[in-house]
C-alpha cells in the first residue's frame, strides 16, 4: 500500500495546498471513473449471484414462470441423481492429476531454464505457445484425433484410442492441460529470477549442496508463488468444460467418464432445459471453490514464507 | 549442453500436436490415419479449397468476420472499461475503496457458472440472446477483473512525480488520466489487449450458449460441428479450417510474445 502517504498529509494541512480541489468532487472524480465497473459488478455479477441462489429452490425452464419448490433440487442432486456424483467424481479425479502434474512439470521446466544462459528466452516462449493455443477448439480437435483410434497414441503404443476407453479418456483430457503448463511455468521463472543470488552464496559457503539449496532457498522463496499457482490452476481445474467437451465429442462419454461438472451442469441447464437445478449446481460449485480456497489459504499458514513486508 | 538437448527433446514433444495438425492439413483422405509417418505423399491443398468454401453454407470470410468483430469488441471494452476502473483503484481515493477492491480481487476466483445461467436469463428477457451483445457487453463493464488487477499493479508502479507536477500545473483527475497516466500505462494496455484478442478468439462456451444461427457462428463454433466427424473424408478440410483459425493466434503470439510472457509472469508477483 503505497498511495496513503500525500492525501494523509494534505488532510492534515488542507489549507497549505489552496489549488486541491475539494474533496467531495475529488471522490465525484473517482465514481465516474468507476461506474462501468460498478454497474458490471452489480447487474453481472451481484444480481444475478442472487438471481441464481432464488433459481436453485426452484423449477424453471425459461418459459414458464419459476415455480418454488424449497430445497427440492438440492435434495434430488444430493440423494437421487447417480451422474451427479459421478461427475463430481470425475471432476475431482480430473484436478487431483491434472494441476499436480501441470504444477510440476511447470516447476521442473523453470528450474532448468533458470540458469540458463543462451536460449531462455525462446524457449521461455516456445513453451508458453501451448497455453495460448491449447484453449482452442482447433486444438481441441487434433487432440481428440491423435488419442482416438488409429491416431498417434494407438500407433506408438497399440493400447487403442483413449477416447473410446472410461479412464482412460479422462487422462487424455489431463494431459492436455498438462500440456499448457506454460503460464505457471512463465510464472515461476519470474518468480525464481526474485530470488537473491546472495542466499544462494551464503548457503554455498555455509556448505549446502544444490540439493540443499533447493529445499532451504529454492522451496521457501517461491512458496508464495507456488501457492498463487496452486490456487488459480485448481479454480481454474474445477471449472473445465472445452477438453471435456471435445475429447468426448460434446457427449461427455465413453459412459460419462468425461462428464465433467461444468458439463453436467450445461447439459441440465441448456439442453434439458432444467434452469433450477442447474443453479443450484452452480452454487454448490461456487461454495466447494469457496471452500477449497479458504482452506488452501489456511494451510498456507504452516508452508508459505513471506519474506519481508518491506517491499511490499 | 545435456540441459539444452533436454529441452529441445521436450520442445519437439510439445510442438509435435502443432505438426501434427499441419500435417494432417495438407493430407490426403487416406493418409490422414493409421499412419505414424506425418509427412504426406504429396501435398493435399483442395483440402483448403474445401475449408474456404465454408461450413454449413455460411461462408469462412462471414465466420472470420464474425470472429474478428466480437474479439474486436471485446478488446475494445477491455481496455476502456477496465484502465478506467484501474486508475480509480489505483491513484483516487473514494470511500469503501479497501473493501470494493477486496471484492474486485474476489470476482478474479469466482467462477463463471455461479453467474451464467441468470445472466442467460437477463439477455434472453432483452431479447439479446443469438446476438453478440451478450460476448461484448460485459467487456465494456469490467466484468474482466484479472485485467483491472493487472493494471492496476502496472499503474502503482508508476512515479508520482509526473502527476504532481500535472496537478500543480492544475490538472483535475481527468486531464491527469488521460495526458499523464494513461500514455505510461501503455505496455499493460497492450497485454490487456493481446490476452483479450487470444481469449475472446479462443472461448467457445460462452458463444455455445448464446449463437445458434449458423450466420452469426464463430470460427470456433463452426469447427465444433466437426467435432462429431466419424468419416476420415472430413479430416482434412476440417483440419484445414483448424489451422485458419489457430492463425490469427500465432501470429499475435509470434508478434507480441515478450508482452505476453511479461504480463503473465507479472500477474503472480506482487499483490
Amino acid at each position: 500500500m503505497t498511495t496513503t502517504a500525500i492525501p494523509a498529509e494534505a488532510r492534515r494541512a488542507p489549507a497549505a495546498a489552496p489549488k486541491r480541489r475539494p474533496r467531495r468532487e475529488r471522490e465525484g472524480a473517482a465514481w465516474v471513473f468507476l461506474s462501468p465497473w460498478v454497474l458490471g459488478a452489480i447487474v453481472l455479477t451481484l444480481l444475478p449471484m442472487a438471481v441464481s441462489l432464488y433459481l436453485s429452490f426452484t423449477d424453471y425452464d425459461l418459459f414458464s414462470p419459476p415455480k418454488w419448490v424449497g430445497l427440492r433440487n438440492y435434495v434430488q442432486m444430493f440423494t437421487e441423481d447417480p451422474r451427479y456424483w459421478r461427475s463430481v467424481a470425475t471432476t475431482l479425479t480430473y484436478v487431483a492429476v491434472a494441476v499436480p502434474l501441470q504444477l510440476a512439470l511447470a516447476l521442473v521446466v523453470a528450474l532448468a531454464l533458470k540458469g540458463m544462459k543462451h536460449g531462455k528466452g525462446f524457449y521461455r516462449s516456445a513453451f508458453y505457445a501451448p497455453s495460448l493455443l491449447g484453449a482452442s477448439m482447433s486444438v481441441a480437435l487434433v487432440w481428440r484425433a491423435i488419442f482416438n483410434d488409429g491416431g498417434t497414441v494407438d500407433n506408438l503404443l497399440g493400447t487403442g484410442g483413449w477416447v473410446n476407453k472410461p479412464g482412460w479418456a479422462l487422462l487424455a483430457m489431463a494431459l492436455l492441460t498438462v500440456w499448457q503448463f506454460g503460464a505457471p511455468m512463465v510464472i515461476f521463472l519470474a518468480g525464481l529470477q526474485q530470488i537473491p543470488a546472495e542466499l544462494y552464496e551464503a548457503a554455498a559457503v555455509d556448505g549446502a549442496g544444490k540439493w540443499r539449496q533447493f529445499l532451504s532457498v529454492t522451496v521457501p522463496m517461491l512458496s508464495p508463488v507456488l501457492f498463487f499457482n496452486l490456487v488459480l490452476q485448481t479454480i481454474q481445474a474445477f471449472q473445465v468444460f472445452t477438453p471435456a467437451f471435445a475429447v468426448s465429442a460434446g457427449k461427455g462419454g465413453p459412459a460419462d467418464s468425461t462428464l465433467v461438472y461444468t458439463m453436467y451442469l450445461y447439459d441440465r441447464g441448456f439442453v434439458a432445459s432444467h434452469m433450477g437445478y442447474a443453479s443450484a449446481m452452480a452454487w454448490v460449485l461456487l461454495l466447494v471453490i469457496g471452500v477449497v480456497t479458504a482452506v488452501l489459504f489456511r494451510t498456507s499458514r504452516s508452508w508459505v514464507f513471506y519474506a519481508s513486508e518491506g517491499d511490499r | 549442453m545435456a540441459l539444452h538437448v533436454g529441452c529441445l527433446l521436450a520442445l519437439l514433444v510439445m510442438l509435435y500436436p502443432l505438426a501434427w495438425l499441419l500435417a494432417t492439413s495438407l493430407k490426403p483422405a487416406d493418409e490422414v490415419i493409421a499412419s505414424l509417418n506425418l509427412l504426406p505423399s504429396h501435398l493435399e491443398w483442395s483440402n483448403y479449397a474445401t475449408a474456404l468454401d465454408g461450413v454449413n453454407d455460411v461462408s469462412i470470410w462471414r465466420l472470420l468476420g464474425n470472429s474478428l468483430l466480437i474479439a474486436g469488441g471485446a478488446v475494445l471494452g477491455n481496455v476502456i472499461s477496465c484502465s478506467l476502473a484501474a486508475y480509480a483503484f489505483a491513484r483516487l481515493r473514494f470511500r469503501f475503496r479497501g473493501p470494493l477492491f477486496a471484492f474486485m480481487i474476489a470476482t478474479i476466483m469466482l467462477p463463471h457458472h455461479a453467474v451464467l445461467i441468470p445472466q442467460y436469463i437477463i439477455f434472453n428477457q432483452l431479447g439479446l440472446v443469438n446476438t453478440y451483445w451478450p460476448l461484448i457487453l460485459p467487456k465494456f463493464l469490467a466484468t474482466e477483473a484479472f485485467f483491472v488487477f493487472l493494471i492496476v499493479q502496472f499503474m502503482r508502479s508508476l512515479p508520482r512525480e509526473l502527476e504532481e507536477a500535472a496537478r500543480i500545473d492544475g490538472c483535475g483527475p481527468f486531464r491527469s488520466f488521460f495526458q499523464v497516466v494513461l500514455p505510461l500505462t501503455r505496455p499493460a494496455l497492450i497485454t490487456t489487449a493481446i490476452f483479450t484478442f487470444i481469449w475472446t478468439w479462443n472461448d467457445f462456451f460462452t458463444q455455445l450458449i448464446y449463437l445458434f444461427d449458423p450466420e452469426k457462428f464463430t470460427l470456433t463454433l463452426a469447427l465444433r460441428s466437426f467435432v462429431d466427424a466419424s468419416s476420415t473424408s472430413a479430416f482434412g478440410p476440417m483440419f484445414a479450417l483448424s489451422v485458419i483459425a489457430l492463425l490469427p493466434i500465432v501470429l499475435f503470439f509470434l508478434a507480441f510474445q515478450r508482452f505476453l510472457v511479461e504480463g503473465m509472469a507479472s500477474s503472480g508477483l506482487k499483490g
